[in-house]
């Protein structure tokens, strides 16, 4: 924790870990954390949508667990692991869940997949996504306005099938 | 960068953070999970001078076991709640009614908290505090108060914490023995705002009949709801197909909504009827331990 702080400030040094690499940075505190990772740290991967929590496009992964990047400041992930879009793959070779994606023709345009590939990560997590009914509460919090979704239900299935196992289906 | 400027802090104890609001507090605000002051924030439709983050304050983020019930302090975020074991079987309306709240990736941010000290009406956690009695812990320099969720709520996103003070945590007593409960909601899409939703819960005496029921209703005015005429009608009765039908009616003309945009003002009178019968349906057929399906589509 920073001393300053406590006696409010305007700007704060922040450290971060993303993608398993730290970070540091100067911060205004009404940064959002998506501009931080965007402007800050060039990564563009995450996207802003509408910027106020209604689109889910700048999901991340914070401490694991799926947050919109929009509706967070910067300075609140101080000490925080966070995980965008540009960790998922292994250089050029995709997640298992981008290649269901692929696979599945789950995008389009693709302005909205980083925020969907990152609460599917999420969810999958914490543990198997099995019946189409569970895949649509996923992806829920989440909109694509070209796609839909049809193709994004059977990559969430087939990919926890890989990851979990086929006890859907037993 | 669309919030406004702002001052931060980020107090490490209770005592800093309402010493800095007990300073700033017409021009202060609390930051908790942010789900809704960032948004506001975004839109400029708020622009404290002051945001005093309690993030870092230790100890707020259990769930804790009291005498009466249980304690969710400030920083408990709304998806541990959703899946407490302990409250799934201690308290159920909870994580039925919390399933409603936006999506899982609000949820693991947002805190239960939070959203009662943000006091919209449609949302769905200040309806369950008032069907639960809750009572609010609230904080300041001056010290600690409790105010009951009946007093709680007191107008469209105003409630009983004044500007020093911040909302410390929310404590419920553990249902008494036959107790049930449950919520219903409509809204357009799935984690939207609601434009109806009832929360219901009812103690049954020992031949079945209810002997206490709070029913709260979300969305329909300026604060939860309490429908105390729907109450009356219930209460005495075992929840049979008249007295359902008689709740509805009672529902339809205790509220008074206002319409917009999203649905005019008979609608959502109707829509509330529907889901108060519906809430209670689903509550009556907990207690004869059946699989309530009516209220998930069909019309009425």
């Amino acid at each position: 924790m920073h001393p300053d702080v406590r006696d409010g400030t305007d700007k704060q040094v922040l450290r971060v870990i993303v993608n398993g690499e730290e970070r540091r940075g100067v911060v205004d505190v009404r940064t959002t954390l998506a501009d931080f990772l965007r402007h800050d740290l060039s990564l563009t991967g995450t996207h802003l949508g509408c910027e106020h929590g209604v689109c889910g496009a700048c999901t991340v992964l914070l401490d694991g667990t799926a947050v919109r990047a929009c509706l967070m400041l910067a300075v609140q992930a101080d000490g925080c692991r966070i995980e965008t879009v540009e960790g998922l793959g292994d250089g050029d070779a995709l997640s298992p869940l981008q290649e269901a994606f692929h696979r599945n023709h789950a995008l389009q345009c693709g302005f909205c997949t980083a925020g969907f590939l990152m609460s599917i990560t999420g969810a999958l997590r914490d543990g198997p996504v099995e019946t189409e009914q569970e895949a649509r509460e996923v992806l829920s919090g989440n909109i694509c306005r070209c796609t839909g979704y049809a193709g994004m239900i059977r990559a969430v299935l087939e990919t926890s099938e890989q990851v979990y196992g086929a006890q859907a289906a037993s | 960068m669309k919030p406004p400027k702002f001052s931060y802090h980020a107090p490490a104890t209770l005592d800093e953070a309402t010493a800095v609001l007990a300073e700033h507090a017409e021009d202060g605000k609390v930051l908790a999970g942010g789900q809704s002051l960032i948004p506001l924030l975004s839109f400029r439709l708020a622009a404290p001078g002051h945001l005093v983050d309690i993030n870092r304050l230790p100890g707020l983020d259990r769930v804790e076991r009291t005498s009466r019930g249980w304690r969710i302090p400030a920083l408990v975020r709304q998806r541990a709640v959703e899946r407490s074991p302990e409250l799934a079987t201690g308290v159920p309306l909870l994580a039925e009614a919390l399933r409603n709240v936006a999506h899982p990736q609000i949820r693991n941010r947002g805190t239960v908290c939070g959203s009662l000290a943000h006091g919209d009406s449609s949302a769905e956690l200040p309806s369950v505090m008032v069907a639960l009695d809750a009572r609010m812990s609230v904080a300041s320099a001056r010290g600690v108060r409790q105010v009951g969720a009946d007093d709680f709520f007191q107008f469209h996103l105003t409630t009983a914490i004044e500007p020093d003070e911040l909302l410390l945590a929310v404590e419920f007593d553990a249902p008494r023995p036959r107790t049930y409960s449950a919520f219903r909601e409509f809204a357009l899409r799935r984690g939207d705002f609601c434009l109806a939703g009832v929360a219901v819960t009812a103690t049954f005496d020992v031949d079945g009949r209810v002997e206490l029921c709070r029913i709260v209703a979300a969305g329909v005015a300026p604060t939860p709801l309490r429908l105390t005429a729907v109450e009356e009608v219930v209460t005495g009765s075992e929840l049979d197909a008249a007295a359902l039908a008689a709740a509805q009616e009672a529902a339809r003309r205790e509220v008074s909504p206002l319409g917009d945009a999203r649905a005019d003002a008979a609608y959502r009178r109707h829509l509330l009827s529907v889901l108060a019968r519906r809430a209670l349906s689903a509550l009556r057929d907990k207690r004869d331990n059946r699989d309530n399906r009516e209220g998930q589509e069909g019309a009425d």
